[in-house]
């Protein structure tokens, strides 16, 4: 059992949980996820790692309720225990020797695209970053990405920093004569689809971090498998980083949707459970 | 006189279409009665050739006469002097090419159903009110065990009951590797593996879950933290693709994938979060153990129709007889000398369709077996919206790369010699990990080796 000693509400969407786990504390780098069980009934689900402490051994998470564990996720509070709770796994990111980075972040992909970030800044990389949102009420890491780079905010609808799409910012910056060594993208399938097609043109190096669906994470049953090149790669111990303009990204967003139906059925499961606890 | 019957006393099964709709114990053990009257038929040899079919060398004809004797406690504790795991190998050990091959009443006629008087004798003792389990005295040593398949908890078993303080670090969430994710339900009811595990534990065996060593700890931190040897019982957990076009399709599954949700996380089961494809029209491909545990699983999720592809003939096909005859009486069908050769998707990603050549069989090949050659223009399409591949798996890389000098040779297989010792000192490695995809009771058998090695090697330290 893995303690929760913190949670936080970001926006009305995304929560934020410290969790108690001092071996994984111990190795975590950013870029590599957790996977977690909620209950006993529960299932599996990949988490990245959006920070550590060694000395007080634990991991934060951020995630988007998006469904019915991580709605039940969302339930638990400070003192309570998640029941498994395994990592560090995957490869970390390369943040090593790079003298001008783009961070760009989707939503809950900010959670994972703040500490490259971070760790980026750190090593003394110039750091741009560029985070796009639906709305002003799910913005999160503001503040925090504006300590670590030259930062960019975006919304879909304009109710706060600018109306647009982050590709618009980013061609914009480029146009403008920017030098990217790289492009770290991290957030929907989609967004990153459009980052690496408009780098492409440019030509500048594009690293994603992808979110297949996952079940053990440690290589043994290829659930998360995407086509990388001509070669087909398992997320969980080959990535979750690859080169972007390598990805098929069309297949993946296909083989996100696997379980889409199910989905729906188990959030409307959840939504009835909710209505007779009320 | 002994019982001279040709033929086995026949085990009562549950009905073939009974049970293809749920996922409860097929075979349902004998009775006292049966049990005495088959180990009548055992004619206690001299020489007893069963026992050198047994790769862990259970005193067979000792075990047997105990039954008949009506001393069932006394079977079962000849049986765990030799298995950690009796009630386990007596439902999957594949006996025919074992110790029952070895029986000399299989020379003419049946031989003693060795396997199913091994599960009486275990499912009896265990049914029984638990007795305390006596504590070993401690020597002070501390041995650390990566996987908690069959090769690293008979490891861990034979080390703790010779004193030693062992822990065992496994990856997923459950200990007991294949014997949980990969055989089913109604082949190894899962409540005989927690006992067994349970039974460990009261042995002070120290099980550690969520536990990824290569990225959590490595085999180096293992021995900084006071560890003085190191079991690797990892198995060979990557499974294989045939690399083909179209197996990136959603509804193709790895066997491992599938039977990992069916059996780990009970996708099967109603109130469970894990989901699971609920197709119509499935294939396995693939003619071993695993392909028809997967196949049997698929039909009990409710799939209408269920074919087992495989490139060879029924001959062939590496996986037990009785499962291949169960799976034939649960209405599986079987397209032989058959070899997909792409998949086919709709506009939505799903798979539709398998396009299959027909194959011979030609001169045999390295294996020994007939070698399948494609017949020329006898391509055809299966329509199919689910796709199960069970052709091999392989050993998982992340402890050997994480470990410097630890040899393995070209298929990624640790390299070992006969007690399990690998190329750096005090590590050992046992079962799967080893030898590639094998059974149960020789990975069995290589974890006790190696606990023999460990403890000589510790004990002349």
């Amino acid at each position: 059992m893995y303690l929760i000693t913190k949670k936080e509400v970001l926006n009305p969407t995304v929560t934020k949980m410290v969790v108690q786990a001092p071996f994984i504390a111990k190795k975590a780098q950013p870029g590599q996820f957790i996977i977690l069980r909620v209950q006993e009934q529960g299932e599996r689900i990949p988490l990245t790692i959006a920070d550590y402490d060694r000395e007080e051994g634990t991991i934060t998470i951020i995630f988007q309720i998006v469904g019915r564990t991580t709605k039940l996720l969302n339930m638990l509070n400070e003192g309570d225990s998640i029941l498994d709770f395994v990592g560090p796994l995957g490869k970390p990111t390369d943040i090593k020797n790079k003298k001008h980075v783009c961070v760009v972040g989707g939503g809950v992909g900010c959670a994972i695209a703040y500490p490259v970030a971070k760790g980026l800044h750190e090593q003394g990389a110039k750091v741009t970053a560029i985070a796009g949102f639906r709305s002003q009420d799910l913005v999160i890491l503001e503040k925090e990405f504006q300590q670590v780079s030259d930062f960019h905010l975006i919304s879909d609808d304009g109710s706060t920093g600018r109306k647009g799409l982050v590709t618009d910012v980013l061609k914009e910056l480029i146009e403008a004569g920017e030098k990217f060594d790289e492009v770290i993208a991290i957030g929907p399938l989609i967004m990153m689809k459009f980052v690496c097609m408009l780098t492409k043109e440019y030509n500048i190096k594009t690293m994603v971090s992808m979110n297949p669906i996952m079940i053990d994470g440690t290589g043994m049953c290829g659930g998360c498998r995407l086509k990388v090149g001509d070669e087909t790669k398992f997320a969980c111990v080959d990535g979750p980083d690859f080169d972007g303009h390598l990805v098929d990204f069309d297949e993946a967003i296909s083989r996100s949707r696997t379980y889409a139906d199910f989905e729906a059925q188990e959030r409307e499961r959840e939504c009835h459970l909710l209505k007779e606890g009320a | 006189m002994p019982n001279m019957s040709l033929e086995k006393v026949a085990m009562p099964v549950q009905d073939g279409m009974v049970r293809s709709q749920n996922f409860e114990e097929v075979t349902l053990g004998y009775n006292e009665a049966m049990a005495k009257e088959e180990a009548e038929r055992c004619l206690h040899c001299i020489n007893k050739p069963c026992v050198a079919g047994c790769p862990v060398g259970i005193d067979i004809p000792t075990f047997i006469e105990q039954i008949k004797e009506g001393d069932m406690e006394g079977a079962y504790h000849t049986l765990k002097l030799s298995s950690s795991l009796p009630a386990v190998c007596g439902r999957v050990c594949p006996q025919e090419s074992q110790c029952e091959q070895k029986c000399v009443r299989g020379i003419k006629g049946e031989a003693v159903a060795i396997g199913r008087l091994e599960r009486f004798a275990a499912d009896t003792h265990m049914a029984k009110a638990v007795e305390a389990i006596k504590q070993p005295v401690k020597n002070g040593h501390k041995v650390a065990v990566i996987g908690a398949g069959p090769a690293g908890l008979t490891c861990a078993g034979d080390l703790a009951n010779a004193g030693y303080e062992v822990t065992i670090y496994e990856a997923l969430h459950e200990a007991g590797g294949v014997l949980v994710y990969g055989i089913p339900q109604f082949r190894l009811p899962k409540e005989i593996v927690h006992q067994e595990i349970d039974n460990l534990k009261k042995l002070g065996v120290d099980i550690e879950t969520n536990m990824v060593i290569g990225r959590v700890l490595t085999i180096e931190e293992l021995f900084e933290m006071g560890f003085e040897a190191v079991f690797i019982g990892t198995g060979a957990g990557l499974p294989n693709f045939m690399k083909m076009p179209g197996e990136n399709l959603k509804g193709v599954y790895s066997a491992n994938e599938f039977l990992t949700r069916i059996n780990l996380m009970k996708a099967y089961e109603e109130g469970v979060d894990t989901p699971i494809q609920h197709a119509k029209k499935a294939v396995i491909v693939g003619g071993g153990n695993v392909a028809m545990d997967a196949a049997r699983c698929a039909k009990r999720l409710g799939v209408e129709e269920v074919s087992i592809v495989y490139r060879r003939s029924l001959e062939e096909l590496p996986a037990r007889k009785e499962e291949v005859e169960h799976a034939m009486e649960e209405g599986i069908k079987f397209e032989l000398l058959t070899n997909p050769i792409q998949v086919l998707g709709d506009e939505q990603g799903w798979v539709k369709g398998m396009e299959c050549v027909r194959m011979e069989l030609g001169e045999p090949d390295a294996s020994g077996r007939r070698r399948p050659i494609a017949v020329e223009g006898s391509n055809f399409i299966m329509d199919i919206d689910c796709m199960i591949m069970a052709i091999g798996t392989s050993p998982n890389p992340l402890i050997r790369s994480t470990t410097q000098g630890l040899e393995a040779n070209q298929h990624g297989c640790i390299v070992a010699d006969e007690n399990g010792l690998t190329s750096l000192p005090g590590v050992y490695a046992g079962g799967d990990a080893v030898t590639g995809a094998a059974t149960v009771i020789l990975a069995m058998g290589a974890g006790k080796k190696a606990a023999h090695a460990i403890d000589a090697y510790l004990m002349k330290k």
